[in-house]
């Protein structure tokens, strides 16, 4: 009796992890760098596909540790979708050279580059690390602005309908779903933000170019007097001469990021030190990217309007 | 067979180009369009045969070969180059510094010391491979430059069953810090085991390794390397130098079979304990011959391990803490010998024991700034040759480095240091490094 349980228990497990493994065989296993990424690639590849982030949300991208665990993750992808422009280069390659995984190598369409087709920022004439750690293909920082999301959002569908020919209608047409609620959601946030058309903003890091740019808010200056070069008092003196001289009331910043040295400059200068993270899941109930762009939206306008 | 391809390819596109360019008089035309159709239409037929056949094979039908060509999108160019240059400045209480600071890269002066400048060159060589290439320069501490080929080496891509094999000379991959370059060690010198048991400059020798990155949930991975035994960077094996270990006269042996070359077995996995928390366990042996008599034979055996933490919302990388130890047993059979010193003197067999360990916490305080203690022992039981080599020692040495961006640092370390029969050392080292061009991305 005892072994007619033991098999019939035996037999129940093996169905269970059958069903399991074909559910899971059947869902295309995309691995992203970033939260940010994770969170579009799920808008695009719904049921069809199941999404890792390698970073923590609240984890700064430019310095992941290329953890062991993170070359089991990749060795097992159908597709992976890196920021590109540099963004991991500090830990990405590494990984990658141990993932023995053709399908997400370089070229291959399991190898998505989410910074194919945008438009980048700050692309350097020459290459000088005296000026900091400037990327050479241009900043990197391109995700929070919604316009360009959308060429990412297309080369993940464009993608993934390579990776899995048979799915390819439905991403295309979660695609112009997803744009249809960017459209909407964007319209939502220029209305938000047009108040602020003009206003002075301090960053930590340039890690708000695009967004400044697409929503016409003013940089001033950043508290890293170059990229990746910790603030020096000389450097944060002079950010604290052009806050006060341009009225300049808020100062951004990530959860990796120096907080206490964007309370100091804000003691000085009577500004308000904003919580505005980039990425889903840093900030509580910002799971998706939508989720995300609102809080930063809500949060900005919110410190922008109480400075008025 | 992919230059059938490319010829079946301008099969069609050349009668089509043909056909473009040069008008045919109307009434031969349809016969010509006709038989133009039926060519075409079996050369695309033989291209899909030849593609499924191709396929059928697992080869690479020109898309995904084309397109990986592309390399890293990084730098630019073909490949990257890197240069990092280290140069130590300190003074010790041992005038004859070379005695205690024995490895390779370590400061060998009182005075400034230029131990090592590496030209790490590395890219995709094509779809396949990937090259890496490491040549150290470096000044003795006569001012003389000495040159050599550290490593280079070509590195599977695309293997099956996650398979990967390195061809060329290379660090043997025992352990942690063997297989790392001197500008990602956390102190300024070689730590007293690894220099026990593999000399100067680490185990490197040239031959291949093959990894397997096993099919678990968590990392695991094994590996193994067959290599030469010969040379000074074989120390515990067939090195010119191993007179040093046994006092014996080099008794030089031809590689004839199998077991005459160097075996590395290694068996590596990794755990993430939390969010914050992984750690990185490991297990590798080195078997092969030693140079004491015909057949004569060492082994060397070391388990390691790494823990780290850092919180989720580091900022660059900071604050963390982590812990890394390795501890290394070897065997080292001598056969009866002659000894080097007096040719009238035979040493017998004997089986010469030794042991070491270290273990080096890092305490990263904040953006830059790292704190490090490394505490450290090596022994070997006593044998009928009093080697200089394997005489008991400790050391600690607590450091302090400010890196003031990620393409330089500066390092202060403290040695005591105490040699059994000798005494204690005191020394401060200063280490400087500068990187130029692409920096490659550090292992966890």
């Amino acid at each position: 009796m005892k072994s007619r349980n033991l098999h019939r228990a035996a037999t129940l497990a093996l169905v269970a992890i059958a069903a399991t493994g074909s559910s899971a065989a059947a869902q295309i296993r995309v691995v992203a760098t970033t939260p940010d990424l994770a969170s579009v690639a799920r808008e695009i590849g719904g049921d069809k596909v199941s999404v890792v982030a390698l970073a923590k949300p609240t984890e700064d991208p430019h310095y992941v540790d290329a953890k062991p665990s993170h070359i089991v993750t990749l060795n097992r992808a159908d597709a992976l979708i890196e920021g590109g422009a540099e963004l991991e280069l500090g830990w990405l390659p590494p990984l990658l050279e141990n993932s023995r995984n053709s399908k997400i190598s370089a070229g291959a369409p399991g190898r998505i580059v989410a910074s194919d087709g945008v438009k980048m920022l700050e692309v350097p004439t020459s290459f000088d690390r005296s000026k900091g750690d400037v990327h050479s293909l241009g900043n990197p920082h391109f995700m929070i602005d919604p316009v360009t999301v959308k060429i990412v959002a297309r080369n993940i569908a464009n993608h993934l309908a390579q990776v899995d020919p048979k799915n390819a209608a439905t991403y295309n047409g979660n695609l112009s779903r997803f744009n249809a609620k960017l459209d909407a959601k964007y319209a939502d946030w220029q209305k938000q933000l047009a108040p602020y058309r003009g206003a002075k903003i301090v960053t930590y890091h340039k890690d708000f170019v695009y967004f400044a740019e697409r929503f016409g808010l003013n940089i001033v200056d950043e508290l890293e007097p170059k990229p990746g070069i910790a603030p020096s008092p000389a450097h944060l003196a002079q950010v604290i001469g052009k806050m006060k001289a341009g009225n300049a009331k808020v100062i951004l910043v990530q959860p990796f990021q120096n907080r206490k040295t964007a309370e100091t400059v804000a003691r000085q200068t009577g500004a308000t030190v904003l919580d505005t993270p980039e990425q889903p899941g840093a900030a509580s109930n910002t799971n998706t990217y939508f989720d995300m762009m609102d809080n930063l939206v809500h949060t900005l306008a919110g410190g922008l309007g109480a400075q008025k | 067979m992919r230059g059938c391809l490319i010829l079946c390819a301008l099969g069609i596109a050349l009668p089509t180009f043909a056909n473009a360019q040069v008008p045919k008089p109307k009434s031969k035309q349809d016969s010509v369009a006709r038989a133009d159709s039926i060519a075409r239409a079996d050369s695309i037929a033989l291209v899909k045969q030849l593609e499924k056949e191709l396929g059928a094979q697992g080869a690479d039908t020109g898309g995904t070969a084309a397109a990986a060509t592309q390399g890293p999108r990084a730098t630019g160019g073909y490949m990257n180059i890197g240069f990092v240059a280290l140069t130590d400045a300190g003074l010790s209480t041992e005038p004859n510094v070379g005695a205690i600071q024995v490895g390779d890269h370590d400061p060998h002066v009182n005075g400034f010391s230029i131990p090592n400048v590496e030209l790490t060159l590395d890219g995709a060589v094509d779809p396949y491979f990937k090259g890496f290439s490491n040549i150290v320069y470096k000044l003795d501490k006569d001012g003389q430059t000495g040159v050599e080929l550290e490593e280079a080496y070509v590195l599977t891509t695309s293997l099956p069953a996650s398979l990967q094999l390195k061809v060329g000379q290379f660090f043997a991959e025992f352990g942690r810090q063997n297989n790392q370059h001197p500008h990602a060690w956390s102190f300024v010198d070689e730590p007293l085991v690894l220099n026990r048991m593999f000399g100067p400059d680490g185990l490197r020798s040239q031959g291949l390794r093959l990894s397997w990155l096993l099919p678990t949930s968590f990392y695991a991975e094994a590996l193994v390397t067959v290599a030469n035994a010969t040379g000074g960077t074989a120390s515990s094996f067939r090195s010119p130098d191993s007179p040093e270990i046994h006092g014996g006269v080099i008794n030089d042996r031809l590689v004839d079979r199998p077991s005459d070359l160097l075996l590395v077995p290694r068996f590596n996995t990794s755990f993430d304990l939390t969010e914050t928390q992984t750690v990185v366990l490991g297990t590798s042996a080195a078997f092969g011959p030693n140079n004491s008599g015909p057949s004569a034979r060492t082994e060397v055996y070391g388990v390691d391990g790494y823990w780290k933490w850092k919180p989720a919302a580091a900022q660059a990388g900071f604050p963390f803490l982590s812990l890394q130890s390795e501890a290394m047993w070897r065997s080292y059979d001598a056969a009866q010998r002659i000894a080097e010193a007096n040719p009238a003197v035979t040493l017998p067999a004997e089986t010469l024991k030794d042991r070491g360990m270290y273990a080096q916490l890092l305490w990263g305080i904040k953006p830059r700034i790292v704190a490090g203690l490394r505490g450290e022992f090596a022994s070997g039981d006593p044998g009928a040759f009093l080697s200089e080599v394997r005489r008991d020692r400790t050391r600690w040495s607590p450091n302090f480095t400010w890196y003031p961006t990620e393409f330089s640092k500066i390092r202060m370390q403290y040695n005591y240091d105490n040699r059994k029969g000798i005494g204690t050392d005191h020394s401060l080292w200063f280490q400087f490094e500068f990187l130029l061009g692409a920096h490659a991305a550090h292992k966890f």
